[in-house]
């Protein structure tokens, strides 16, 4: 199928918003490198936050090519503003039940976006799609292993879970708001659009909720989180940018 | 030149983080392009995130000045997906050789059953248990093996 010029712009709002998730969620999940609870804990997130730039640099790639500017500049010099990324990405690592249960509902969405990306239209991101969906499956079993143990493990670890369900559900439901080009994405067969993610990730995700003991709220009794993928962040993202860029903005010219 | 010598060639760069195996074997060179003036060799990622590619690309490059190649290029595509089905038989025996399980053939939908029981590298046994799906590098997992008493790692299935 041909893209259009419209298809482009549209193509461009949809690698952005993603990209900046796998940064700022990678950057997140590189802040348990050496504070895991259980060193294997620690390995694993180290791992994921790995990933997860190796995923951003590749989305980053395909926008460099198509114009956007360098992938470090693209990456490392906008402000929140110009970000694109969900607010559940955002919030800090907290207490572990809260980066697990972010950890959960977030790479149960990547997988299911990259499992339909694999078959857009827009050939550069179906290539990367397939590849990548292949590496998310151990993030999505690494969560969905953790939230069944600790679903039910002790009284204490069941209240924990519920509680960070409780608080992360609604900047969740985040990760699905629409840009402006939905239509487009969707008329020229790029991405099947926010909803029918939202429908396979609310099926995905509550099956291993209600094995696991846990509660899912009822999703019209809740506000979603929105304004990310329109340049509305939480309080939390320009600190954790100037943090990233900080060494960058001392000596721009410096190489290592 | 021939595309075919370049392949010859390129059997003599192995993985940085794996001297055992070469780079064709492990199956991420998927295209060499030869004419009297260049020489371009495609690599795929294993991982998206592996920090050895750019290290990769600079090896080829210098093995290929080293044999006389002209104007040696290699660069990293997506256009051909990497998964564990494309390393070579050589390839999964000089895995073990070096200590680590071959990946079994995956659909990409078993990843947990075929990690709950690897077999080990050392004895072969597949009394084994998974300690980590993550281990030291992002290929591998770690796994225990109950008849031989020894902790291992495993190249993990990937598609």
């Amino acid at each position: 199928m041909n893209i259009s010029e419209k298809g482009f712009e549209a193509i461009k709002d949809l690698l952005y918003k993603m990209a900046d998730d796998q940064l700022i969620i990678g950057h997140r999940n590189s802040e348990w490198t050496g504070l895991g609870p259980v060193l294997e804990e620690d390995i694993a997130f180290s791992s994921m936050a790995q990933d997860k730039l190796g995923h951003s640099q590749a989305l980053y790639d395909v926008l460099s090519q198509m114009g956007e500017g360098d992938p470090d500049t693209i990456a490392f010099m906008r402000n929140a503003e110009q970000f694109h990324c969900c607010h559940l990405v955002e919030y800090p690592i907290g207490e572990y039940e809260f980066s697990l249960m972010r950890h959960f509902f977030f790479d149960n969405a990547e997988l299911l976006r990259f499992e339909m990306l694999a078959d857009s239209s827009f050939e550069p991101l179906s290539f990367i799609a397939k590849k990548i969906k292949g590496e998310i499956k151990y993030h999505s079993m690494h969560a969905d292993i953790w939230i069944s143990q600790l679903g039910s493990a002790s009284e204490e670890s069941k209240i924990r879970m519920q509680n960070a369900l409780n608080e992360t559900f609604p900047l969740a439901l985040g990760v699905f708001e629409k840009g402006i080009f939905e239509d487009v994405l969707k008329s020229e067969g790029i991405f099947e659009g926010e909803d029918v993610l939202k429908e396979r990730w609310m099926s995905a995700v509550s099956q291993i909720i209600e094995k696991a003991g846990l509660k899912l709220p009822e999703v019209n009794s809740i506000t979603p989180s929105l304004g990310g993928r329109r340049g509305k962040h939480t309080e939390y993202l320009q600190p954790l940018l100037d943090e990233m860029t900080e060494v960058f903005r001392i000596d721009p010219s410096a190489e290592w | 030149m021939t595309a075919e010598s370049v392949r010859q060639a390129l059997y003599e760069v192995s993985d940085p983080e794996i001297p055992t195996i070469s780079i064709v074997d492990l199956g991420i060179v998927t295209k060499i392009e030869t004419s009297d003036t260049e020489t371009h060799v495609t690599l795929t990622p294993t991982f998206a995130g592996c920090p050895a590619l750019r290290i990769m690309e600079r090896l080829v490059e210098n093995k290929l000045k080293e044999k006389g190649f002209p104007n040696p290029k290699a660069t990293t595509s997506f256009d051909v997906q990497w998964n564990t089905g494309m390393i070579s038989e050589e390839g999964l025996q000089a895995l073990k050789k070096h200590g680590l399980a071959p990946p079994p053939p995956t659909t990409g939908n078993d990843y947990a059953e075929l990690l709950k029981h690897m077999p080990c590298p050392y004895c072969d046994s597949k009394n084994t248990e998974l300690k980590s799906p993550f281990g030291p590098t992002l290929c591998r997992s770690i796994h225990y093996c109950n008849d031989c008493h020894q902790s291992f790692e495993a190249f993990k299935p990937v598609k």
